[in-house]
């Protein structure tokens, strides 16, 4: 059993995506998903579309790791288009068997948000997973919402979990396996039987997981302090961020990208795909 | 004689929990550290050797007893956090599970965690960092994920972790227990280069009498209770009272022991197997002339 997690891992680089400060890439990603939701048109898609490839050129992550990064999410993309299919009305009646109405309408939404689930999560994963290591990712986030802490909302703390939550994800992982591994030796069983006994098969991997969990969460509280860790206040950074006219005009890229797609919706292509 | 460390009369008990009676874990424990010196505190499983590892550390808060850590009490009431902060920096410590005192995701993040924490400017940080990853071998690694590496690289990383801090002492919590034999000897080598070139003082907590054999002074722990202290020829030198109390000698001592014990004469003051077999060649060598000269006479 090996478990993929090739979604949220840094690939290491050195391209003009890498080198880009986290905090434009955070504001590009945002404003991206803004542009994605946005678009109205086939035409606006295939813009979205090949947006996105050229994102994945210019960060030069290969393209096996992309698509294998995409794996986890097309059960929810699938799901997401099924009840499109099924629930949206339209004017066109394509097929009617039943209760069961398949609206050209429905087609073209379920087709469209695939689409857009999976353009969302590559841009995404692209502007900042792959490219970004989470330490930065995290330090980006936490100076763009420093000014909540002024509220005394605990920004720096959220970042830290953040930080440890990431580190963690592949150390787990790697446990879940063992766990699983382990207790198939003892002859447990979590592929067959019906969906609640292979929740009920899931247990026995939970609970070692979680006191697991908890053991690492105390070894390593104690291990930061020794370090002489006690908080935010005080510290200081070995990579300061630097935002230079690079960053800017990545963000102008993106934004551009969004006025593209406003005009393009504008646009009569002569038929209506209009959603 | 310079004791960077001094541990006066130290008393620990564990709490009870639930059915369980509360635990001695240290009785009336004292010894001194040598500035600069290789220290091993030997013991098995629940000889209070860790506990002893949490109280130099100021993690744990002792019965009655005193740390003197180069001069300044650190189980004091009156110690407040920021001095217990302050005598931080100077004591470094690594831990057991390599997986879990790795705080970032990339190799020289991590390093640069303690550095951060004490808030020094980035230019300095950047320099101790590939300064300490350059001294543990691992300049190379620098930009890679931690989780990657293997269980010695990792704990070569909390190392640089430490080293970056530019700490007097580190205190090696079994930071080898979980390393595979190859993993051990990347770390010891680290550890005994840390100590001899840059004249960091040292204490590894460890059960593998090979390892003890490589410093420069051991103390044995039993039972919550320093059994004996002295050099590794001291300690090893009296196989009896380390079997005694349930410990185990190095390999090659015991062979040359018991042979000695058989009648014949060879050293037992020999940890290591290469020269354990050189000293029973001798041995033979020096049998076979006495038997010749023997059989002239």
């Amino acid at each position: 059993m090996k478990i993929d997690i090739a979604l949220g891992q840094y690939c290491e680089g050195n391209s003009p995506l890498h080198r880009l400060d986290p905090r434009a890439k955070l504001i590009m990603s945002i404003l991206f998903i803004v542009a994605i939701f946005m678009a109205k048109n086939v035409f606006a898609f295939l813009f979205l579309i090949l947006f996105s490839v050229a994102l994945a050129a210019v960060s030069k992550v290969s393209p096996r790791v992309v698509l294998r990064g995409l794996k986890p999410i097309l059960f929810i993309a699938a799901f997401t288009a099924v009840i499109n299919l099924f629930f949206v009305r339209g004017e066109q009646l394509i097929f009617e068997f039943g209760f069961v109405k398949i609206y050209l309408e429905g087609i073209i939404n379920a087709v469209l948000i695939v689409v857009r689930i999976i353009i969302l999560l590559a841009a995404s994963s692209m502007l900042l997973t792959y490219t970004t290591t989470p330490l930065a990712l995290t330090d980006g986030l936490e100076q763009l919402l420093s000014p909540l802490a002024k509220l005394k909302i605990p920004v720096h703390d959220f970042s830290m979990m953040m930080t440890i939550a990431l580190r963690f994800i592949p150390t787990l992982v790697e446990e879940t396996e063992k766990i699983m591994n382990a207790q198939k030796a003892r002859g447990a069983d979590f592929t067959s039987g019906n969906i609640m006994k292979r929740v009920k098969a899931l247990v026995p991997i939970i609970i070692p997981l979680f006191v697991s969990a908890f053991r690492r969460a105390n070894e390593l509280a104690v291990a930061m302090e020794c370090r002489c860790y006690t908080g935010g206040e005080g510290r200081t950074r070995m990579n300061k961020l630097h935002a230079g006219m690079r960053d800017l005009f990545g963000i102008l890229i993106v934004i551009a990208a969004g006025v593209v797609i406003v005009l393009i919706n504008r646009v009569n292509f002569g038929f209506s795909l209009v959603m | 004689m310079d004791n960077i460390i001094e541990v006066k009369n130290l008393n620990y008990t564990y709490e009870g929990y639930g059915d369980m009676p509360p635990v001695k874990a240290l009785k009336d424990v004292s010894f001194n550290i040598e500035r600069g010196s290789f220290t091993v505190i030997l013991g098995h499983n629940g000889s209070g050797k860790s506990t002893l590892a949490s109280v130099m550390c100021m993690l744990s808060e002792v019965d009655s007893g005193e740390v003197i850590i180069d001069g300044r009490c650190v189980t004091d009431e009156s110690m407040t956090d920021e001095d217990i902060m302050d005598m931080r920096r100077r004591v470094g410590m690594v831990f057991q599970n390599p997986d879990n005192q790795l705080v970032a995701t990339i190799v020289e993040e991590d390093v640069a965690f303690g550095c951060e924490n004490l808030g020094m400017p980035s230019d300095e940080i950047r320099r101790r960092v590939d300064a300490a990853l350059e001294t543990v071998g691992m300049t190379k690694y620098a930009r890679h994920a931690a989780h990657k590496l293997s269980g010695g690289q990792k704990q070569r990383v909390a190392i640089a972790g430490v080293i970056a801090m530019k700490r007097e002492i580190i205190i090696f919590d079994e930071s080898t227990a979980m390393l595979d034999p190859m993993g051990r000897r990347e770390v010891l080598d680290t550890i005994e280069r840390l100590n001899k070139e840059d004249s960091i003082t040292v204490v590894l907590i460890t059960h593998h009498m090979e390892e003890a054999a490589r410093a420069d002074r051991i103390i044995v722990m039993n039972g919550g209770e320093v059994l004996c202290t002295g050099t590794p020829n001291e300690v090893f030198g009296d196989p009896e009272r380390m079997w005694a109390a349930g410990l185990d000698v190095p390999q090659s001592t015991e062979l040359l022991y018991k042979l000695k014990k058989a009648g014949f004469d060879v050293r037992i003051d020999i940890f290591d197997p290469y020269e354990c077999a050189r000293e029973i060649d001798h041995a033979m060598r020096r049998m076979r002339l006495g038997g010749e000269t023997g059989g002239k006479s």
